[in-house]
């Protein structure tokens, strides 16, 4: 049995959520600067360009990269043999977020109640939490921040498992497409194959997580995220739907066994404004 | 690129084309979803409104907070077609131009043309770039919205497109 302190784990997600903010990561600037390589109409390299001056700005001035600093999503993957000492671990989560968001200037953009009220909460709390039992007596967090343009945007079916391939490409293009400028292009796609109606959600959403150069582990899927990138690149949407050649940096899957009668395929759309962050303790 | 003073009278909407890139300055007020539902029941209340509609420029962005010592936080444009269902109506009563992202609805492009008003969309995630446009800014209504509440902000050179102009011409059809 490991004892952990669950202050330790307030400070890591209180850390990740403020920096996340600020920074790109490394593989969506990386892409970005290539994107604005390719694009040859004087309107895409434009708006391509201030992109890459924001990202400087707010590296250096220490501003969000953009206003919708996002809900906080926390996935938790915690050692069987972990003890957590010091009070509760879901405050904990809660008061990282809620004191990376106050002492960050960072937007509070969550409302208590989806459809009466819709107070804001006014710290950004609650994030959403994933927790997963695993072996071992580690405990990973990740933490991403998640825009509601492009959340927006993300869709959900229950393919019949006759649409195949075939089906897969025409939603998740089909899904890009009406995405088009409302999702900040160039966007991230992530998609989830399989499980069930809501893991398959779970699942897109956990694509985002995976760096943007690392294809799929297996060949097939692979193959297919690599068609599906080049695509979705052939649909002019262009950066922030101004017509162009790069209108989504990536596509990941992620995939999981299903029902013999089914094939649930969930497309979760991501901006370039990709936040995400992860440390072991 | 072509220098334009907000607000923006009809006679200079009317020369703006679609796809055109300028830069905007003076005086602009921000309002995104709650504050558009407050200012329309104010409208059917007939209530005066906290700033002067005509030829006015609205800004839809929830910028993050203004940290100590600085003007403004980040401020990028949100989806423009949560606004739409309130929109016609500002048109109507002399808005002359709106500035954020995505597709309008065919009501909108309608008011638009009927007002000789236009739609100006700017770069979604670069709301550091933009926030750094803004040199004052002030609540002027609605502050229990927080991000959400109406500003009045002094802008220099914010760099937008005409995304639909007062002919209907619409930048995400081309
Ligand atoms: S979709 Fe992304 S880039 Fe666009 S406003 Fe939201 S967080 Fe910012």
């Amino acid at each position: 049995m490991r004892e952990i302190s669950v202050e330790k784990i307030r400070e890591a997600v209180e850390k990740m959520c403020g920096e996340i903010a600020f920074v790109y990561p490394k593989d969506v600037l990386q892409r970005l600067e290539k994107g604005a390589q390719r694009e040859d109409t004087p309107r895409a390299q434009g708006a391509l360009q201030i992109l890459l001056k924001n990202a400087e700005i707010a590296r250096d001035k220490h501003i969000p990269i953009c206003q919708d600093t996002g809900m906080a999503v926390v996935w938790l993957k915690i050692g069987q043999e972990v003890h957590f000492v010091e009070g509760s671990l879901q405050e904990a989560i809660q008061e990282g977020v809620r004191q990376a968001y106050r002492n960050q200037y960072l937007r509070n953009s969550v409302v208590d109640d989806p459809l009466f009220e819709r107070k804001n909460t006014s710290d950004n709390t609650p994030a959403v939490i994933y927790t997963e039992i695993v072996d071992g007596d580690r405990v990973e967090i990740e933490v991403a921040a998640k825009g509601f343009g492009s959340e927006n945007m993300s869709r959900i079916q229950m393919c019949k498992p006759a649409q195949g391939r075939q089906g897969v490409v025409d939603f998740v293009l089909e899904t890009i497409r009406l995405a088009g400028p409302n999702a900040c292009p160039p966007m991230v796609v992530g998609v989830g194959i399989g499980g069930t109606f809501d893991y398959a959600a779970v699942l897109a959403k956990k694509a985002l997580l995976r760096p943007l150069d690392q294809r799929h582990a297996i060949e097939e899927y692979a193959r297919l995220e690599e068609e599906l990138l080049e695509r979705a690149n052939q649909l002019n949407i262009g950066p922030l739907g101004l017509k162009g050649k790069c209108s989504v940096l990536a596509v990941n899957i992620e995939h999981f066994p299903t029902h013999i009668a089914g094939m649930p395929v969930a497309v979760n759309i991501n901006c370039h404004v990709l936040r995400h962050d992860k440390v072991v303790l | 690129m072509r220098k334009i003073q907000c607000p923006i009278t009809e006679e200079v909407r009317r020369t703006l084309k679609m796809g055109e890139q300028v830069a905007l300055s003076g005086v602009i007020y921000t309002a995104r979803d709650a504050a558009h539902k407050r200012l329309s029941e104010m409208i059917r209340k007939k209530e005066p409104l906290p700033f002067d509609l005509k030829d006015a420029v609205i800004y839809y962005v929830g910028p993050t907070q203004t940290p100590p010592n600085a003007v403004f936080g980040s401020a990028g444009p949100t989806t423009s077609s949560r606004m739409d269902s309130y929109t016609p109506e500002l048109l109507d009563l002399g808005l002359g131009a709106m500035i954020g992202k995505g597709y309008r609805s065919p009501a909108v492009k309608e008011a638009i043309c009927r007002n000789h008003a236009v739609y100006f969309v700017a770069l979604g995630g670069a709301g550091a770039y933009l926030g750094q446009c803004v040199v004052k800014a002030e609540c002027i209504a609605f502050e229990d919205l927080e991000s959400e509440a109406i500003r009045r902000l002094e802008v220099v050179d914010l760099p937008v497109f005409v995304g639909i102009d007062c002919c209907g011409q619409d930048i995400y059809d081309e």
